[in-house]
C-alpha cells in the first residue's frame, strides 16, 4: 500500500480520516442533484404524457386559400374561395419533420329538407386522425397514429398515409355520409336511413357523437363525392394538419408557406398556444430549479471549504515548507472538490432517480425509467457546483502566508 | 554555505515598519551547528524561515553556495525548501491524517530525482532513529518525543544538506530534548549537515559550534 504512495493517497486519506466532517457538504451536492434530477425524470416523461394528450386535442393548424379567412372556413359560404387537392399531396411528399396528419376538405353550405346544413367533403382516415373525439366513440377501428415522435424523422416514411393518394379511401363509401348530431336530430335521420342532397341519395353510414363544436350541423361525404356532387373539380378549401408543437415551434409554419406560397398557413392558436407555453413552463421551473440548487449547493461548499482550509492551516504551512507550490495546493484542494462533485453527482443521480421511479407512479401516475444521460449531466453540475464553491477558500489557501502560519502554536 | 549582505526585513505593522531583521551580514559555513537565541520578537524565526526560502527579505542578500537565493523563480524556491533544507519545528507539524511512513515520504513525491524507493528509505530513516516498530502510527498514536523524531525523520526524507530547527525541544520534557538535541549533532557531526536551531533553551544552546543572539533584528553577538 505504502509502496504506491502518492498525491491521490493524501487525499484520499484527508476525505477518509475526516469523513463525517464531509457529509454534510457531500449531502448538499447529493440532496441538491437528486432534486434535479428527481424532477427531470417526471417532467421529461410527463412532457411526453401532456404532449400526447394535447395532440388529442387535434389539428392546430390550417392552411386556407389566400383570400380566405378562418372566418370564411367556419361558415362554409358559397363564395369562399379554394385551392387544388393536389397541395395535400405536395406536402405529403416534402417529407417535412413534424406534420402528422393532413385533413383536408372542401366544405359548402346546403339545404336538406329546408333546413340550413355544411355539407363537408373529407378524406375519412385522414379526418379521424384529426378528430379524436370522433376514434373515442368507436365511430372507426382504424389504427391511427398520433404521437409527434415518429415523425420528427424525415427518413421515416411510414408517416406517408397511403390514404392521401386519390382512390384509395374505401372506408367511407362514394354514397355514404356521416350526420353531425344536431342535424341528425332535426332531420330524423338514423345509421342505416337515406338523405337526398342537392338531389342526389346518401346512404347514412352513421350518427356523429355529439361534440359541441360546428361539426354537430355537418354532413360529412367522401371528398371526392362532394367535390362531384358541387361540380368544383379537384378544389378543397382547407387542410388541417396535426402538427407537432415542437415542430411549430421550430418554424414549421414557414416551411409549410414555402412549399405552398399561394395560401394563408395559420395556427388554431388555443391549442398550439397551450402545447407550446406547457412545455415552455416545465422547462422554466427546471431551469430555477437548478439555478437555485446550482446557488445554494455552492454556497454550502464554499462553507465546508473554507472550514476545511481553516482546519488545515497548519499542514498548509508544512506542505509549503517541504517544497509544494501554490499550484500543488491548488490541485490538492480542488482534486478533492472534483471527488466530492463526482461522488455527489453518482449518489445525486441514483438517489433521484429512485426516488422519481418510486414516487413517480404514486404521485403523478407516470412510470419513471432511469435516464443514463442524466449520470452525465448530474457530475457535470456536481463538479461545476464543487468547483465553484471551492474557488475562494482553495484561492485563499494557497495564498496563506506560511511564515505566519509557522508562528502559530 | 549561506552568506547574509545587510539582510532586512520590515513587516508593516499597521502604519508602523517593524524590523524584524535589520541588515544582518554574516556568514555560516558548511557543516556548522549554528545556534540562534534572542528574546521573543528578537527575529529569530524570521531569520530561520528567510534561510529556509518561505519568507522574501525586503532588501539585502542571501547567497546559498554563491547562488542568490531570493532570484529563484516560485518553482526553485519550492525545489530548494524539498531538497536543500529539512524543517524541524516546534509543534512538529505532521499530517495528521497520515502514518509516521507516509509523512516521511511526503517530500519524497515532489522529488523526481530521489534514487532510492521512497518507502525504503522512509523505512531506513524511521530506524535509523528508532521508530520503524511505529511506521503505521497515526501522529496522534505517538508521544510527543515519538512525533519529534518522525518530524526529523521527514525533514531527513531528500538527504538535505541543512536542516533548519525552529525551537526543536520547546516542547519536550529534559530527557527527551536531550535525546533529539543528540539526534542533531549525530546529524551535524556524522553526516556533516548544518544546522540551523533557534532555541531558547540553555542547555540546547551548549550543542552549538556557532552561537548568534539576536535581539530587535541585528546581532548582538
Amino acid at each position: 500500500m505504502n509502496s504506491r504512495f502518492s498525491l491521490a493517497t493524501v487525499i484520499w486519506r484527508e476525505i477518509w480520516q475526516r469523513k463525517s466532517r464531509l457529509i454534510s457538504g457531500l449531502l448538499t451536492i447529493t440532496l441538491g442533484i437528486a432534486v434535479i434530477i428527481g424532477i427531470e425524470s417526471v417532467t421529461s416523461v410527463s412532457k411526453e404524457v401532456v404532449k400526447k394528450k394535447l395532440d388529442l386535442l387535434g389539428a392546430n393548424i390550417l392552411v386556407l386559400p389566400q383570400a380566405a379567412s378562418v372566418d370564411d372556413y367556419y361558415s362554409a359560404d358559397i363564395d369562399a374561395p379554394t385551392f387544388p387537392e393536389e397541395y395535400v399531396e405536395r406536402i405529403a411528399t416534402s417529407m417535412l419533420p413534424g406534420v402528422d396528419n393532413l385533413s383536408p376538405k372542401l366544405s359548402r353550405r346546403i339545404k336538406v329538407s329546408g333546413y340550413p346544413v355544411v355539407l363537408t367533403g373529407i378524406m375519412p382516415s385522414n379526418e379521424l386522425a384529426s378528430k379524436p373525439i370522433w376514434q373515442a366513440s368507436g365511430l372507426m377501428a382504424a389504427d391511427l397514429k398520433l404521437a409527434c415522435a415518429t415523425s420528427s424523422n424525415p427518413s421515416d416514411t411510414t408517416r406517408l398515409d397511403p390514404s392521401l393518394k386519390r382512390g384509395t379511401v374505401d372506408s367511407l363509401a362514394a354514397t355514404d355520409v356521416w350526420v353531425g348530431s344536431m342535424v341528425a336530430e332535426r332531420l330524423k335521420l338514423t345509421t342505416g336511413g337515406t338523405v337526398t342532397l342537392e338531389g342526389k341519395e346518401f346512404k347514412v353510414a352513421h350518427v356523429l357523437p355529439e361534440t359541441g363544436t360546428v361539426d354537430d350541423n355537418r354532413i360529412f361525404a367522401h371528398l371526392h363525392s362532394v367535390q362531384q356532387l358541387l361540380g368544383t373539380g379537384a378544389q378543397t378549401s382547407a387542410i388541417e394538419i396535426m402538427g407537432c408543437c415542437n415542430a411549430i415551434s421550430d418554424g414549421l409554419l414557414g416551411k409549410l408557406r414555402n412549399i405552398l406560397p399561394d395560401t394563408r398557413i395559420t395556427t388554431i392558436n388555443s391549442i398550439v398556444n397551450t402545447q407550446i407555453e406547457t412545455n415552455k413552463l416545465m422547462s422554466k421551473v427546471s431551469l430555477i430549479l437548478l439555478v437555485i440548487i446550482v446557488v445554494v449547493g455552492s454556497i454550502a461548499i464554499g462553507n465546508y471549504m473554507w472550514a476545511n482550509v481553516e482546519e488545515r492551516r497548519k499542514e498548509i504551512g508544512t506542505l509549503i515548507t517541504i517544497g509544494f507550490t501554490r499550484r500543488r495546493i491548488y490541485r490538492l484542494f480542488f482534486t478533492k472538490s472534483l471527488i466530492l462533485g463526482l461522488v455527489g453527482g453518482t449518489l445525486g443521480y441514483l438517489l433521484g432517480t429512485l426516488a422519481a421511479m418510486v414516487l413517480g407512479p404514486q404521485l403523478a401516475g407516470l412510470k419513471i425509467s432511469p435516464i443514463p444521460i442524466y449520470l452525465l449531466w448530474s457530475l457535470i453540475v456536481a463538479s461545476t457546483i464543487a468547483l465553484v464553491g471551492s474557488w475562494y477558500p482553495v484561492y485563499r489557501a494557497a495564498r496563506l502566508d506560511p511564515a505566519l502560519i509557522m508562528q502559530e502554536t | 554555505m549561506f552568506t547574509l549582505e545587510n539582510l532586512t526585513k520590515i513587516y508593516q505593522h499597521r502604519s508602523e515598519e517593524v524590523h524584524a531583521l535589520d541588515k544582518i551580514t554574516m556568514e555560516i559555513a558548511q557543516g556548522s551547528f549554528v545556534v540562534v537565541t534572542g528574546g521573543s520578537g528578537s527575529g529569530k524565526t524570521t531569520l530561520l524561515l528567510t534561510l529556509g526560502g518561505i519568507i522574501h527579505p525586503t532588501s539585502g542578500s542571501l547567497r546559498v553556495k554563491g547562488a542568490s537565493l531570493y532570484d529563484y523563480s516560485s518553482n526553485q524556491l519550492a525545489a530548494y525548501r524539498n531538497r536543500t533544507v529539512g524543517f524541524v519545528l516546534q509543534t512538529f507539524n505532521l499530517v495528521p491524517y497520515l502514518t509516521a511512513l507516509e509523512n516521511v515520504m511526503m517530500p519524497m513525491l515532489l522529488n523526481r530525482d530521489l534514487e532510492e524507493e521512497p518507502h525504503n528509505r522512509a523505512m531506513k530513516l524511521l530506524d535509523h532513529l528508532g521508530m520503524s516498530s511505529r511506521q503505521h502510527f497515526l501522529p496522534r498514536e505517538l508521544s510527543i518525543g515519538q512525533q519529534q523524531r518522525v518530524a526529523i525523520a521527514r525533514a531527513l526524507a531528500n538527504d538535505p544538506d541543512v536542516i533548519l530547527a525552529d525551537e526543536p525541544t520547546g516542547n519536550l520534557d529534559p530527557t527527551l530534548s536531550g535525546e533529539i538535541l543528540t539526534v542533531l549533532k549525530n546529524l551535524n557531526q556524522r553526516d556533516g549537515r548544518t544546522i540551523i536551531m533557534v532555541t531558547h533553551s540553555p542547555l540546547a544552546a551548549e550543542y552549538g559550534t556557532m552561537r548568534l543572539s539576536l535581539k530587535d533584528g541585528r546581532i548582538e553577538s
